[in-house]
């Protein structure tokens, strides 16, 4: 007798955990030549809202945590991200019917941009920040801070180096973020959160949403505990309606990116996420 | 209850009550918690909410200056809508009752008439382990200095080692002191400390002593012990009060209090009020959440609804 395989359940990751989705909907996740993968979940605004949430109580543990001791974290992932190869290129092969040797160039690119990533952790405040000249006996210092939460749209045409690439370099800064995946290769995010709730990011810091990015966008875009909205993979949605929302409530928004490689590694990507804070100090008792 | 009241009467009346089936009780609160409430029911207990709000702060750290930005929070929740309503009173430790009272000024009064009263705790609160004569003293220079509402803790102590008499005599002398000197009453709230009575049956008991004893009202918790008010102890007690009313005629008011910080949560004790006491228990006199933080998510989800876009922290002031 032939043994059945085992199917896994795709949820969400919001806060740390696994939650269906609210609204009970899911959807069906197809290979590239058509055949049935697995069912996803389909996020809900409500989901959404949950996320914001989660990230939101993240953020004061995970911005006040020293860049030093973040660069760890993020080094971590890639790490357990490594032992998992196999599991994403066999995946990225049956989603996007590539190669394995594609696959796993696209695995090993997204492992590296971890680890160049998790380098700038403790390295951007001395490259983005500046001791200022000023006109009297004052140290001038201006430092950039974490932004807030960031709502992602990920890049639509990958797997995994997209997501990486766009969730990442929020993160060095400080930020949490509330991603929403690949609408239609969204079974590598799922895998991906499972990686990271069994590295040492605090739950909440990334959540991962999947299901339509046309429906789920505009709640994130008006939502007004959110402090910036990368639009990067939200080229193929009415991204200037999320603009307009997103400029009720000051939010920080970035415009999409076409090409193969949408959101390529630049320390760009980590600055836009800050905020530059400038103190003044006396020098007058050294 | 019959015959003369005296300390084994008590007993044997409080002893007599009917146990609570627990796992049905849950099975209640649980049911009644899974009610959908949306758009214009949603609006409305939202401002219902609000409305019957203790806004609290009972923390060591109080200041004068700390009353007066919770008593302007209380009279105006949102700066930014003029429609939304003010709470029912602001609950304060004793010795912070004189500025609450001033802060208010014109505003001090019932709700009803568009005020807000001041409450404030009392009888060594939270853990209510004084003497008798520090616990009326404590009493009687809140209502001195202008309290409307007064929340008494009982000796959970007595309590819990059978000596009900000692804790109705409490009740009774507590009720005394709440006397002013035009010959009126402050309203009497009524502290069980769900959480640290163990079981069902000791609540219910509870609450018939305190009603029996005089109190205006029955109320959960301090919320300084784990666990607070919970949708099950909240359920029982307005069972209490629902019979009472039935054998009286008189209306007794219930007021939870501690760990209600969400919107979502404050509503299935709406549900719970309506559909156990009945909604004319749904005013100001006859039910209170005692809550700090739940104004601020309530607030959240009344400019959600008003915009039609989720709102964030920054939008409330900060407490």
């Amino acid at each position: 007798m032939s043994r059945l395989a085992v199917l896994k359940t795709y949820k969400l990751y919001i806060g740390g955990k696994f939650p269906r989705s609210e609204s009970g909907r899911v959807y069906e996740v197809l290979s590239a030549s058509g055949d049935f993968l697995a069912n996803a979940a389909k996020a809900s605004r409500k989901d959404a809202r949950d996320a914001v949430v989660a990230a939101r109580s993240a953020l004061s543990g995970w911005s006040k945590a020293t860049g030093y001791n973040r660069g760890q974290v993020l080094y971590r992932i890639a790490e357990l991200l490594e032992g998992r190869r196999a599991q994403f290129i066999d995946e990225i092969v049956s989603a996007e019917g590539v190669s394995a040797a594609a696959a796993a160039a696209q695995v090993d690119e997204a492992i590296d941009r971890w680890i160049w990533y998790a380098g700038w952790a403790d390295k951007y405040v001395q490259v983005a920040g500046n001791a200022n000249a000023v006109s009297g006996p004052f140290f001038n210092l201006s430092v950039p801070e974490p932004t807030g939460v960031v709502a992602v749209i990920a890049p639509q045409d990958s797997s995994l180096v997209g997501l990486v690439s766009a969730v990442a370099p929020a993160l060095v800064a400080g930020n949490t973020v509330v991603v929403v995946a690949s609408e239609r290769l969204p079974l590598s995010a799922i895998s991906l959160s499972e990686v990271l709730v069994t590295s040492d990011v605090p739950g909440g810091v990334v959540n991962i949403l999947t299901g339509s990015p046309a429906e789920i966008a505009p709640w994130l875009a008006s939502h007004a505990d959110v402090n910036a909205l990368d639009l990067v993979g939200a080229g193929s949605l009415d991204w200037v309606s999320l603009q307009i929302a997103a400029a009720e409530t000051l939010m920080r928004v970035f415009a999409p990116e076409n090409g193969a490689d949408a959101a390529a590694p630049s320390l760009a990507r980590v600055t836009q996420f800050t905020e530059t804070k400038t103190v003044w100090h006396t020098k007058s008792l050294l | 209850m019959g015959g003369d009241l005296t300390e084994s009467s008590l007993k044997r009346y409080l002893n007599g009550i009917p146990g609570v089936d627990a796992v049905g009780l849950e099975a209640r609160a649980a049911d009644l918690g899974s009610r959908s409430i949306k758009t214009t029911s949603k609006a409305w207990a939202l401002d219902t909410i609000i409305s019957l709000i203790d806004l609290t702060t009972l923390e060591g750290a109080d200041t004068p200056g700390k009353v007066r930005s919770l008593v302007a929070k209380g009279l105006t929740p949102d700066a930014g809508d003029v429609s939304c309503p003010r709470v029912a009173a602001v609950c304060v430790y004793g010795d912070m009752v004189p500025y609450a009272v001033e802060a208010l000024g014109a505003f001090h009064g019932d709700s009803v008439e568009g005020g807000i009263n001041v409450a404030a705790v009392a009888t060594a609160f939270p853990s209510g382990r004084a003497s008798l004569a520090v616990k009326l003293a404590d009493t009687a220079d809140a209502v001195a200095a202008g309290a409307d509402e007064i929340d008494m803790v009982i000796d959970r102590g007595a309590f819990l080692s059978g000596r009900y008499g000692q804790v109705f005599d409490e009740i009774v002398a507590v009720k005394e002191a709440c006397r002013r000197a035009d010959g009126s009453y402050a309203h009497l709230k009524v502290i069980l400390e769900t959480g640290e009575l163990n079981t069902y049956d000791n609540v219910r008991r509870a609450s018939w002593l305190a009603i029996l004893a005089g109190g205006d009202f029955i109320k959960t918790s301090t919320g300084k012990v784990a666990p607070a008010a919970t949708l099950p102890v909240t359920v029982l007690m307005l069972e209490v009060v629902r019979d009472w009313y039935r054998l009286t005629g008189e209306k007794i008011g219930v007021k939870p209090a501690g760990g209600i910080r969400a919107s979502k949560d404050a509503i299935k004790y709406v549900v719970a009020v309506a559909e156990t006491a009945g909604e004319e228990w749904l005013q100001p006199h006859l039910f209170r959440f005692g809550a700090s933080s739940l104004l601020n998510d309530v607030l959240l989800q009344r400019q959600k609804l008003a915009t039609g876009h989720y709102s964030g922290a920054d939008y409330v002031t900060i407490d």
